[in-house]
């Protein structure tokens, strides 16, 4: 990776996002108070009243939690990348994507309203898409940016179903009155629909297993897009719905084992992965993996500890996993490697950066006094207690957490205070700029002070997002970090031992995972072979609805009017009028037999010319008709689109191929069945109506109005330029598209043709 | 197609055809006609000018790109249905102005100026342009 190789810098103005996005932090912070004390901050516009839905914000603990992490993470990851990517050719487009992305972020977080939650989830789909995609010279940034983007985006579209379903039963789109029907939505017989749909948006989100595999490619990102997206936003947008849709969701059997299922699998299965990766970042990518799933898996219980255990799992974790991947980028910026095998020792070189780094992965490790310590003790002290069944939930957050012990262990430390195993790194290590070293050491700071002191988030924080599921702030359990010698603890201590053995023994263990992940089937190539089909797919009935032939298309067109036409009129049976050639007139009788002629010179020639000229006749004979009933404005447009008509087809036949006899043979039968069926589709429709009285409202009013109203006497006119002068707009518009259209295709073909010759 | 007759009666045909094209679309109002014939006429004039003398005179008699005029047209029909705005009437709502009418007697309309006349003038250029933009590019292709 070179992308933070280029000299020179970004100017003053590559610390404005990041000064922006500290103000942000700033507003959000001086909400505290307010949330603190219970309140619930509500602001909304009215978007489409009609269907009853909303531009509707509200700002409650679990909101302010999210908007804090995603607002101050994303202020010093703005300041890092201004140093990260120096100099940079893209850096304004970097710095464009990665605030679109926070503030569409922002939003999700902050909609009270399904509707609005939705566009703000494709916001940060569409610009976590540019953003993984920022390096799209290699064909890798590609695929895996759009790999993010269409299962994220799929699961998205599942999910809006799923909204939508939700708010037909509650009755609203507005998520603050929803979450208090819970009892009437659980009792809805639209509930396990419901769930479905909007779980299966929220794990494509979060990458549960199986659709788990888009998150670790997305590591083609720079390593700051990294560190923002895959920590403390985009991928716990799935949390974060899963979160908000507790209180109305949650409670049945559906939610307990669905959550508990897929959460605990996805923690353990990726943390064995995690171990099992060489490359610091992807380590990373599965450890986030890791915690999502946990977190997944703690929703799923109603139980105060294992809810408290969600709030201060999901602030350690951001904390520990941004500071990580900082850290990672300062030794890849240090060293210009993030292979396992090729690091150690740097704590000498960069002094800062490994104690950053080291805070880090103790808090991820779960190691006292840190946060990360406290949310472990509460995720076991909600597991002792779990509903559904324990002791596999034990099991899952004890394996997952021993794994996780090894992985900070081979991630974090090995690097700094490790020996060199492999080759030495390519670049003598230095330390990183202060902008880079600002996030890590902060962010791990912090772990280190709520560890020390939890009262600082106990009521600011977690207090209010315990409320936000269970209403009341005093229900969140005490975090501390000497809660005795109970059971929590013991499993504590199990998984530091179980940690230790696994680091000890993580070579090993990580070459026998590279031979079983290279066995067993990829979810990633799955995904390549479904992209295939799915381009075979297309392409398959693309030859066969685009032929390309100007027949086929016609042919078609044709036939689909008959069928609909015809097979409405067949189905309806509507009464026809008789037909009698009685009281027609002679003049009138002349002209049908001249339209009549025409279209068999037409059918039966076997000369071009002569078919047009016979197409020409029976123009004629409509133009006619339209005189003979007193329509002349219709009538002349009739004759004068016949003249350009001959002149265009004249023109165009002297490139079409000559009538091949042979050909015309064999389509001729399937020819006429089409025409004969149009025809008598036609005629069935126009007796339908022939046999019904006149619907004169319309007509009586425009004869009424015409001239009072738009000063004009002949009504043909007056309609199209002034009653219906919309229509008419919009058909002109077609008319315009059409011609530059065609001359865009011509013209494409002339320059190729005279290229190739000269 | 090279034909001293057609050339020699194409340069008066098309300006008689010209004439009354503006004809037709002034009087569609009240008779039969409007932008939408007036363009039709127009057009034919020039497709018979592009035919009498070759779409490289023609285009250079007309001066502008055809797809030019077309697209024109669409601004000028879009602008008359916008200039309801200003007098809080919805989009397309015709505006009138009776020019020299006199209020006393009844049925005096002066001269009648609109919006309508230009939205059909708008409908006149994109017709007119559009068919020529096809027509030339074609010929042109052969």
């Amino acid at each position: 990776m070179d992308e933070h190789a280029a000299p020179g810098t970004n100017g003053p103005a590559g610390y404005a996002p990041a000064a922006f996005a500290l103000a942000l932090f700033a507003l959000f912070a001086l909400a505290l108070p307010r949330v603190e004390a219970g309140e619930v901050l509500l602001w909304s516009v009215p978007w489409l009243p009609s269907l009853g839905v909303a531009f509707a914000f509200a700002l409650d603990g679990l909101s302010l939690t999210f908007a804090l992490l995603i607002s101050g993470i994303g202020a010093l990851v703005l300041l890092y990348s201004n140093s990260y990517l120096a100099g940079h050719p893209q850096w304004g487009r970097f710095a464009l994507f990665l605030t679109s992305f926070m503030l569409a972020m922002l939003g999700l977080v902050l909609a009270d309203d399904l509707v609005s939650l939705f566009v703000f989830w494709e916001l940060t789909t569409i610009t976590s898409y540019l953003l993984i995609g920022f390096g799209h010279e290699t064909e890798d940034g590609r695929r895996s940016a759009l790999q993010a983007l269409l299962v994220t985006g799929a699961g998205a579209l599942v999910m809006l179903a799923g909204f939508i379903l939700l708010g037909n039963a509650a009755g609203t789109f507005r998520i603050s009155e929803i979450v208090l029907l819970g009892d009437a939505l659980r009792a809805d017989p639209m509930y396990v629909p419901i769930l479905v749909l909007v779980l299966a948006g929220a794990f494509t989100k979060s990458a549960q297993f199986p659709l788990h595999f888009w998150l670790p490619n997305a590591m083609a990102a720079p390593t700051p897009v990294s560190a923002f997206l895959h920590s403390a936003t985009m991928v716990k947008g799935g949390v974060y719905l899963l979160a908000r849709l507790h209180p109305a969701l949650s409670g049945t059997d559906a939610w307990l084992w669905t959550l508990t299922l897929f959460g605990g699998f996805t923690a353990v299965f990726a943390s064995v992965l995690a171990l099992r990766q060489t490359d610091l970042k992807q380590a990373l990518a599965y450890t986030t993996l890791m915690a999502l799933g946990t977190l997944t898996m703690t929703l799923a219980q109603p139980g105060a500890y294992a809810l408290t255990a969600f709030a201060t799992f999901l602030v350690a974790h951001s904390l520990y996993k941004a500071a990580l991947f900082l850290t990672v980028g300062c030794i890849d910026h240090g060293t210009g490697t993030r292979e396992a095998d090729r690091l150690g020792g740097l704590a000498r070189a960069m002094p800062v950066s490994a104690l950053a780094g080291a805070l880090a992965a103790l808090s991820m490790a779960g190691l006292p006094p840190l946060i990360g310590f406290i949310s472990k003790e509460l995720q076991y002290a909600g597991a002792v207690e779990a509903a559904g069944p324990r002791l596999a939930i034990l099991g899952a957050a004890l394996a997952a957490n021993a794994l996780m012990f090894a992985v900070a262990g081979t991630v974090a430390l090995r690097p700094f205070f490790g020996r060199v195993e492999g080759k030495a790194p390519p670049r003598a290590p230095h330390e990183a700029p202060w902008p880079m070293l600002a996030g890590p050491v902060l962010l791990a700071a912090a772990g280190l002070a709520f560890g020390l002191a939890p009262a600082l988030i106990q009521d600011r924080l977690i207090g209010p997002v315990v409320a936000g599921f269970l209403g009341d702030a005093a229900e969140a359990k005490e975090l501390k970090l000497w809660a005795g010698v109970n059971l929590p603890l013991v499993l504590s201590l199990a998984t530091f031992a179980i940690g230790a053995g696994l680091y000890l023994a993580h070579r090993p263990l990580r070459a026998a995972l590279a031979r079983l992940d290279a066995a067993a089937p990829s979810f990633d190539r799955g995904w390549d072979r479904f992209l295939d089909g799915l381009r075979g797919f297309a392409a398959w009935q693309t030859r066969i609805v685009q032929p390309g032939r100007l027949r086929a298309y016609l042919g078609v067109t044709f036939a689909v009017v008959a069928l609909g036409i015809g097979g409405t009129t067949l189905w309806a049976r509507p009464e026809l009028a008789p037909v009698s050639i009685e009281g027609v007139r002679p003049k009138n009788l002349a002209i049908l037999l001249l339209i009549v002629a025409g279209t068999l010179l037409t059918a039966f020639t076997r000369s071009r010319i002569a078919a047009v000229a016979g197409l020409g006749v029976v123009g004629i004979g409509v133009a006619l008709i339209f005189i003979v009933y007193s329509a002349p404005d219709v009538a002349i447009t009739q004759l004068l689109v016949e003249v350009l008509v001959v002149v265009l087809v004249a023109v165009a036949m002297l490139r079409l191929p000559y009538l091949d006899d042979h050909a015309r043979k064999e389509r001729r039968p399937l020819d006429a069945a089409v025409a004969l069926a149009v025809g008598a589709s036609v005629s069935a429709v126009t007796l339908a109506v022939l046999a019904r009285p006149l619907d004169r409202r319309l007509t009586d009013f425009f004869e009424a109005a015409s001239w009072p109203e738009a000063y004009g006497r002949n009504i043909v006119n007056v309609i199209l330029v002034d009653f219906r002068a919309l229509d008419t707009f919009g058909e002109i518009a077609v008319v315009a598209v059409a011609a530059l259209a065609a001359y865009a295709l011509l013209r494409t073909t002339t320059a190729a043709q005279r290229r190739d010759d000269p | 197609m090279n034909s001293i007759i057609l050339r020699a009666g194409t340069r008066y045909l098309v300006a008689l055809l010209l004439l009354f094209s503006v004809y037709m679309l002034l009087r569609g109002h009240n008779e039969p006609g409007g932008g939408f014939i007036g363009g039709l006429i127009g057009a034919t004039g020039f497709v018979l000018y592009a035919l009498g003398c070759g779409t490289q005179e023609a285009r250079e008699a007309l001066r502008l790109r055809p797809e030019r005029i077309a697209v024109a047209g669409l601004g000028v029909a879009l602008l008359a249905g916008l200039m309801a705005a200003p007098f809080g009437d919805a989009l397309f709502t015709g505006q009138w102005l009776f020019l020299g009418a006199d209020p006393s007697v009844p049925d005096d309309k002066g001269l009648p100026v609109s919006t309508i006349l230009l939205f059909d003038v708008g409908v006149y250029l994109v017709v007119f342009g559009a068919i020529l933009t096809l027509v030339f590019a074609m010929e042109e292709e052969i």
